[in-house]
């Protein structure tokens, strides 16, 4: 039986009391939930979830434990994790440790024992909230610190790659702007044979035309769109270019061609959301992670149309230019954790590259 | 895509009877199928032979027929109500072949009856082996080593290529009939035989053994045009080798990464659009534990029992959405009914664990041959949620109602270590209890893993359910190691035994401590989303969901998992209950566990929990919901020992009080109440030993009906001839005592009779009378039973009336009461009363239209029967004939002696209606599956009473064209009556053995009673194993033999020379 105690403390006085694992520290960061039953491991390490709590709602979270494979980034940026349990006996054949210990390599703190439905019932209607993961046992300090406290906006200068680097290829040359990407963009799209430059997110326009790409790509990343203005002028510059976004990305493409985003009532948190292709009128099941959402009404005159929607919402998941050759979506077709329905949207970027090669010759 | 307008009136096929491999799940899938049909407008005409479901109420389809499932009857239908369209992939494998066999015969286009849903020619690629294996190559996608066999010199050059052990696996069979694994050149001999036979197409997949795998199933929905999700995956905790239908399974996988969840969703995916699915279906794979190898094993392109799993385990509706999607409407276009918000085209989010436990049958077979393969053995299967693995796992094993509670053997602490091994090597259905028991003894997991290939994962849950087990020990009355117990899914009986308490003591203990569990909601999305369905859950955690309303609340308490003596049929009866709790105003809150089921649809009640039907659980719920009273009466067995314990707390019972029916079970209350209400039973006394048995036996007169008392479908019942038979039952079959005596009564060779009724305390209806064909002593359950009764007069009608009345007001019934009777030399004996629902409920309601579940539950709840559109007293007799025939699972299960007897034995039932008996009973002879054939070859063996009965039927299928073969024995007594005859030599001689005469085919039908004594008792059981093994029907009573006899006559044209 476990004995230690640890708390889950959040913004609206609920206290919650569970076990610890993983880094034995306090943490503070905005609490959000996924529903994906597998992979917790890019979950943890998707960069995307840079100063978050993840509030994973499947209740036995680590069975297939962490490998050396699976990961979304070198080091996970989450602040805290919260389960039903947390697998002390993980197994699968590339299991190399326990998530307990792999939390606390990465210095994030876990909580196991608490009731995870709850807490999406809360945050559903509710909202996000901040919270805290203490052991302290005393936390009415606690919650008015959580409520008198702001989120940092740096979270994607902080994670973004400081340099460029080259992860090489025989095909198209793409640039990557990295927001805060996931592993799995790379790796997919040298699967289809791109020679990868990955960027800082800072990198500037006229940087990034001397590198002679073929196509553009914008990754995911953590926070508000709106953190990073700069970024956005940037991308307007590059219009032309063979461009994709994705998450993130998506939104900062929008965004650069004069979109509007709003919050939504409901996020979409899990990996089997279904989107509908407006070209084709086929579902896809996809990962997604939004709170925020390019407003359709704000699209007129952008030149922007609607490629994607969300099924059972509605809301915008895919956009494209009428003019340029540029795409994106909200939803993650790079997958990890999550269904690969939506993969064949690197080959129409890669498609996208092909034609405007060939408009050249 | 819009629903098809073209088209108006659907004929849906259903499952027929229940057997093992093809259970009530297809009651539910038909049932949803055809709702959802008319909610969008179309008329529905259903058949089944079944009379036990709620899909053949009239209120379901627009048109019911209850006709045998072969495509005489079914083209008949077809050619009379002239369907626009045919729904096949809703009625398990029966439904689905017969379509493929309309289709052959050309019947479907002959009517233009269009095919709905996934075409033909996809099903024949995913059901023949070679088909489906040549397109998995074209899409490279692994299939095991393999080949398609169609003689037994192919099944040896296929072992000389690829090796033992090898899978046998016969085509175009459920359940796996007939299959199995070869490890050496004997089994090879026995199994593939036995495939070929069974395959209709006389073929078999002889497959690589790919033992060891994990074992994995994809749910799949495809709609037409061309969306596809995944509703749910499941990972079997027992390796490959075990039929899924045996296994014990969780949802969803535990031990696969997202890499490989996704590859295999992948693959199902793929192969379902290859496919052109156009509805639900199963894939099942198999993942080496060691790399990212996998194989196919096999696609249902069909509705299934592991999508009513899947249904239930997630709460999305397969079976209702299939069929929606089979008239042109797509997964975008249908709301998912449970969040009521959200569409169908999405794919469930679990926030909890589930697990499935098979239910076997071998506390009725206790000489069936146990262990495992790839034939299904399960009778039915029970499901449990929870919020750790440990508590779905342990809520199952307490749900499976065989007397375990645990991980565990309630004996367990008396068995060597060695047999333990062994049972857990022998890969027995019991394996899981062993494995408790020998973790407890601190046999190591990694031993465990070595002999079993079981998961890691799993093992070390439930070494920590043994660990929990030693920490309770070591800190009795700890709260906090209560409560740590009770989130892994400790029953307060189970932490009451570690702590030398009562179970009542621990729940006051843990009441007073407000420890109570929290009830959390089925909702396909993980709380994502905000969703209304009623359908719940307990775990131990902070928030409970489930908010009891202000209205008045009944209870119903389900019947738990199918078995043998419990069917169906006590689901119908919950169900209609439910719906009569409705209809009174109330609210109607169920409880079971049982995933195939229609009452488990969150839809039918107005609020749903999905638990274990034990004292605790169903407490737990009435502490929270207080309800105005509980009903036990139409849960069979199941919910009636659940009875006393509540009233004891305080809950009330409606109905029928304990009280009453105790005095209908209790020897000597009964015999006063007879007495009083001067009605007759036969001769009898109860004994608490052997010697007061002799004695009681000797006054009573041989031959004497002896069983213990409290008992269900006939168990451990025998009829016994003379004191040494009386002996060995007194000491191998029961353990007589004070509290548990064993009754003896007179056996009396007549005619039994069954009545069911319905009283309110004042009122009775009686709406109908059977009679058996089969004589007092074999069990109700497995007899033939016909409605109106053919041979009874007036006087004796009158007489049944009047002690059926006497009874059910003497018992002061308030409710259902099923009365057996035997005729006896014209004198009426009462043999035993039950008052609560019966197996015949659905039978005799669809017979004489009157709703007799519904009308008890009203009575319950208090209104007048007299008040009521339906005659008091005995109702007049319908016209026509009605048949309820016995159906057997025999086939599927080695070693299991098929005569009838006092023990029920049947595992489902059929009807047979028409204009005269003898129509009917073919109908219910055919629907049953039996082949009745105007000539043929008759094997004729019985014992030295029978002979002379047996040998006028034999003169009668003489008559009819039959062939007579009889061994020397039986042959003398028919040469005495100059009935031409063939010899056969006995079972052990030779080449022209009986058994040989069996195996080759030249007999059809088999004519044996059970002879007493060593050699020949061996040698009847062979034969009667022979023939089940080569389907060939083996009758083991002669008033079953002469019906049939009879039913020949009749559809023979008359021979006389002139």
């Amino acid at each position: 039986m476990l004995k230690e105690k640890r708390y889950l403390v959040l913004e609206d006085g609920t206290v919650y009391e569970g076990y610890p694992f993983g880094a034995n520290k306090t943490s503070e960061g905005e609490l959000v939930f996924n529903t994906t039953m597998t992979g917790a491991q890019e979950v943890i390490t998707d960069l995307s979830y840079t100063d978050q709590i993840i509030t994973f709602t499947y209740p036995l979270i680590g069975n297939t434990g962490m490998n050396t494979e699976d990961n979304e980034s070198l080091m996970a940026q989450a602040r805290g994790v919260v389960v039903r349990e947390a697998s002390t006996g993980p197994s699968n054949f590339r299991t190399s440790e326990t998530i307990d210990e792999f939390l606390k390599r990465h210095d994030i703190p876990g909580i196991s024992g608490i009731d995870t439905r709850s807490i999406t019932r809360k945050l559903r209607s509710g909202g996000v909230m901040k919270a805290i993961i203490t052991d302290e046992t005393y936390h009415e300090d606690l919650i008015e610190l959580l409520q008198n406290s702001s989120f940092r906006t740096d979270q994607v200068k902080r994670v973004a790659t400081k340099t460029p680097y080259i992860s090489t290829g025989p095909g198209p040359r793409v640039v990557l702007i990295d927001y805060g990407k996931k592993e799995n963009i790379v790796r997919h799209l040298n699967s289809f044979g791109c020679d990868v430059t990955v960027v800082p997110y800072d990198t500037t326009a006229k940087e990034i035309k001397q590198m002679r790409p073929d196509g553009v790509m914008l990754s995911n990343g953590p926070g508000d769109p709106a953190n990073i203005p700069d970024q956005i002028n940037t991308v307007k510059e590059l219009l032309g270019i063979p461009l994709f976004g994705i998450c993130m990305g998506h939104q900062v493409f929008g965004i650069a061609c004069g979109a509007k985003t709003f919050k939504m009532k409901f996020g979409h948190r899990g990996s089997n959301h279904p989107v509908k292709n407006l070209a084709t009128g086929k579902i896809e099941i996809s990962s997604q992670n939004h709170g925020y959402s390019i407003d359709p009404d704000s699209l007129r005159g952008t030149g922007l149309e609607v490629t994607h929607i969300a099924l059972n919402d509605n809301t915008v998941e895919g956009l494209r230019h009428t003019e340029y050759p540029a795409f994106s979506v909200q939803y993650h077709p790079e997958a990890s954790s999550g269904p690969h329905d939506p993969e064949y949207l690197f080959k129409e970027f890669i498609d996208l590259m092909k034609q405007k090669e060939g408009n050249h010759a | 895509m819009p629903k098809r307008k073209d088209i108006e009136t659907i004929l849906v096929i259903g499952s027929g009877p229940i057997i093992i491999g093809q259970a009530a799940e297809f009651d539910y899938a038909g049932t949803q199928a055809c709702v959802a049909l008319r909610e969008e407008g179309y008329r529905v005409i259903l058949v089944n032979s079944n009379p036990a479901t709620i899909m053949t109420d009239k209120e379901i389809a627009d048109v019911v027929y209850i006709e045998p499932l072969t495509p005489d009857f079914i083209s008949r239908i077809i050619r009379k109500e002239q369907p626009d369209a045919l729904l096949p992939t809703l009625g398990g494998q029966v439904g689905l072949n017969m379509a493929v066999e309309l289709d052959r015969l050309g019947i479907l286009e002959e009517n233009g009856v269009e095919l709905l849903g996934t075409k033909l020619s996809s099903i024949k690629q995913a059901e023949d082996r070679d088909l489906f294996r040549q397109l998995m190559n074209q899409m490279d996608v692994p299939v095991p080593d393999s080949d398609i066999i169609t003689t037994m010199n192919e099944a040896v050059t296929f072992k000389n290529r690829v090796g033992y052990p090898f899978i046998v696996r016969p085509a175009f069979t459920m359940g796996g009939t007939g299959g199995g694994i070869c490890y050496n050149d004997e089994d090879l001999r026995e199994i593939v035989a036995n495939g070929l036979k069974y395959s209709p197409v006389s073929q078999c997949l002889v497959e690589k053994s790919i033992a060891g795998f994990k074992e994995v199933e994809y749910e799949v929905m495809r709609d037409s045009n061309n969306n596809a999700i995944v509703v749910c995956n499941m990972e079997n905790i027992d390796p490959v080798g075990i039929h899924t239908g045996d296994s014990i399974v969780v949802a969803p996988t535990q031990t696969l990464t997202d890499k490989e969840h996704q590859m295999l969703r992948n693959v199902s995916l793929d192969v379902i659009r290859k496919l052109e699915i156009e509805g639900g279906c199963n894939v099942q794979l198999a993942l080496d534990p060691h790399s990212f190898d996998y194989y196919i094993i096999e696609v249902n392109p069909r509705v299934s029992r592991s999508s009513a799993l899947a249904s239930k385990a997630t709460g999305y509706p397969i079976a209702k959405l299939a069929a929606k999607i089979a008239i042109g409407l797509t997964l975008d276009e249908m709301i998912n009914p449970i969040t009521g918000t959200s569409y169908a085209a999405f794919e469930p989010a679990l926030d909890y664990v589930v697990s499935k436990i098979p239910r076997f049958p071998f506390d009725k077979f206790e000489k069936g041959e146990r262990k495992l393969g790839t034939q299904m053995k399960a009778t039915g299967e029970v499901m449990a949620i929870g919020r750790t693995y440990e508590e779905s796992l342990l809520k199952a094993i307490r749900s499976l109602e065989y007397g375990v509670h645990h991980l565990g053997l309630p004996n367990g602490d008396e068995f060597e270590l060695d047999y333990i091994n062994e049972m857990i090597q022998k890969q027995s259905d019991e394996r899981l209890f062993y494995i408790g028991e020998a973790l407890r003894r601190g046999v190591s997991m990694e031993t465990i893993h070595e002999w079993t290939e079981i998961d890691m994962f799993f093992l070390r849950k439930f070494q920590h359910i043994i660990d929990i087990e030693h920490e309770l020990k070591e800190n009795p009355e700890s709260m906090d190691h209560l409560k740590w117990a009770k989130t892994y899914g400790f029953s307060d009986r189970v932490i009451g035994h570690r702590w030398n308490m009562s179970e009542e003591d621990v729940f006051k203990l843990r009441k007073s401590e407000g420890l109570m569990p929290v009830y959390k909601m089925v909702d396909t999305c993980a709380a994502e989303f905000e969703s209304a369905t009623p359908y719940f859950y307990g775990t131990y955690e902070q928030e409970n969901e489930s908010i009891p309303s202000d209205r008045e609340k009944i209870i119903v308490l389900g019947s738990g998992p199918i078995r043998i003596g419990q069917g169906v049929e006590f689901d119908y009866a919950t169900v209609h209950a439910v719906w009569a709790i409705q209809e009174a105003g109330y609210e109607a809150i169920i409880i079971n566990n049982n995933p195939e089921t229609v009452s488990t649809d969150f839809s039918i009640s107005d609020k749903l929990y999905f638990e274990p039907l034990t004292h605790e659980d169903v407490m737990n719920i009435i502490e929270l919901e207080q309800p105005k009273g509980v009903v036990v009466q139409f849960g069979g067995q199941t919910a009636i020992n659940l009875a006393d314990h509540l009233e004891r707390d305080g809950v009330k019972i409606l109905g029928t009080s304990l009280d009453d029916l105790d005095r209908a079970e209790d020897r000597k209350r009964f015999e006063a109440l007879l007495h009083e209400i001067d009605v007759p039973q036969p001769l009898g006394k109860t004994a608490t030993n052997e010697q007061e048995a002799l004695e009681n036996a000797t006054h009573i007169g041989y031959p004497v009906l002896v069983r213990p008392s409290y008992v269900l479908g006939g168990r451990a019942m025998e009829i016994v001839h003379d004191e040494n038979e009386l002996k060995n039952y007194m000491r191998d079959a029961v353990k007589a005592s004070p509290e548990h005596p064993v009754l003896i009564d007179r056996y009396l060779t007549g005619k039994e009779i069954e009545v069911d009724a319905i009283s309110d305390g004042v009122n009775v209806i009686i709406p109908g009378i059977m009679e058996h064909i089969e004589r007092a002593g074999v069990h109700s359950g497995d007899s033939i039973a016909v409605y109106p009764p053919v041979t009874l007069t007036n006087n004796e009608i009158a007489t049944l009336k009047e002690y059926t009345e006497k009874l059910a007001l003497g018992l002061n019934t308030i409710g259902l009461i099923n009365i057996q009777f035997v005729l006896s030399e014209g004198e009426v004996y009462v043999l035993e009363v039950n008052p609560r629902a019966s197996r015949t409920v659905p039978f005799m309601s669809k017979i004489t239209e009157i709703p007799m579940a519904n009308l008890a539950m009203k009575a319950i709840l208090g209104v007048d029967l007299g008040d009521t559109d339906y005659p008091l007293g005995l109702a007049p007799f319908k016209k026509g004939y009605h048949v309820k025939a016995p159906v057997f699972s025999f086939s599927k299960l080695k070693n299991v002696d098929i005569t009838l007897g006092p023990e029920m034995k049947s595992t489902g039932e059929v009807m047979g209606k028409d204009l005269s008996l003898n129509k009917a009973l073919y109908k219910g002879l055919v629907a049953s599956g039996l082949e009745v054939k105007d000539h043929g070859t008759v094997l004729i063996t019985v014992a030295d009473k029978d002979k002379e009965d047996a040998v006028k039927l034999a003169h009668r299928l003489s008559q009819c064209g039959y062939r007579i073969m009889a061994t020397k024995g039986t042959g003398k007594a028919l040469a005495e009556y100059g009935i031409p005859y063939i010899t056969v030599d006995k079972v052990s001689e030779g080449e022209n053995s009986l058994l040989k005469n069996i195996q080759n085919g030249s007999v059809q039908i088999v004519i044996n009673t059970m002879t007493k004594g060593k050699q020949v008792e061996r040698d009847g059981f062979r034969i009667r194993r022979e023939s089940v093994e080569n389907g060939i029907p083996c009758l083991t009573s002669l008033d079953t033999a002469r019906t049939l006899v009879e039913v020949i006559e009749s559809m023979t044209f008359n021979m006389e020379k002139m």
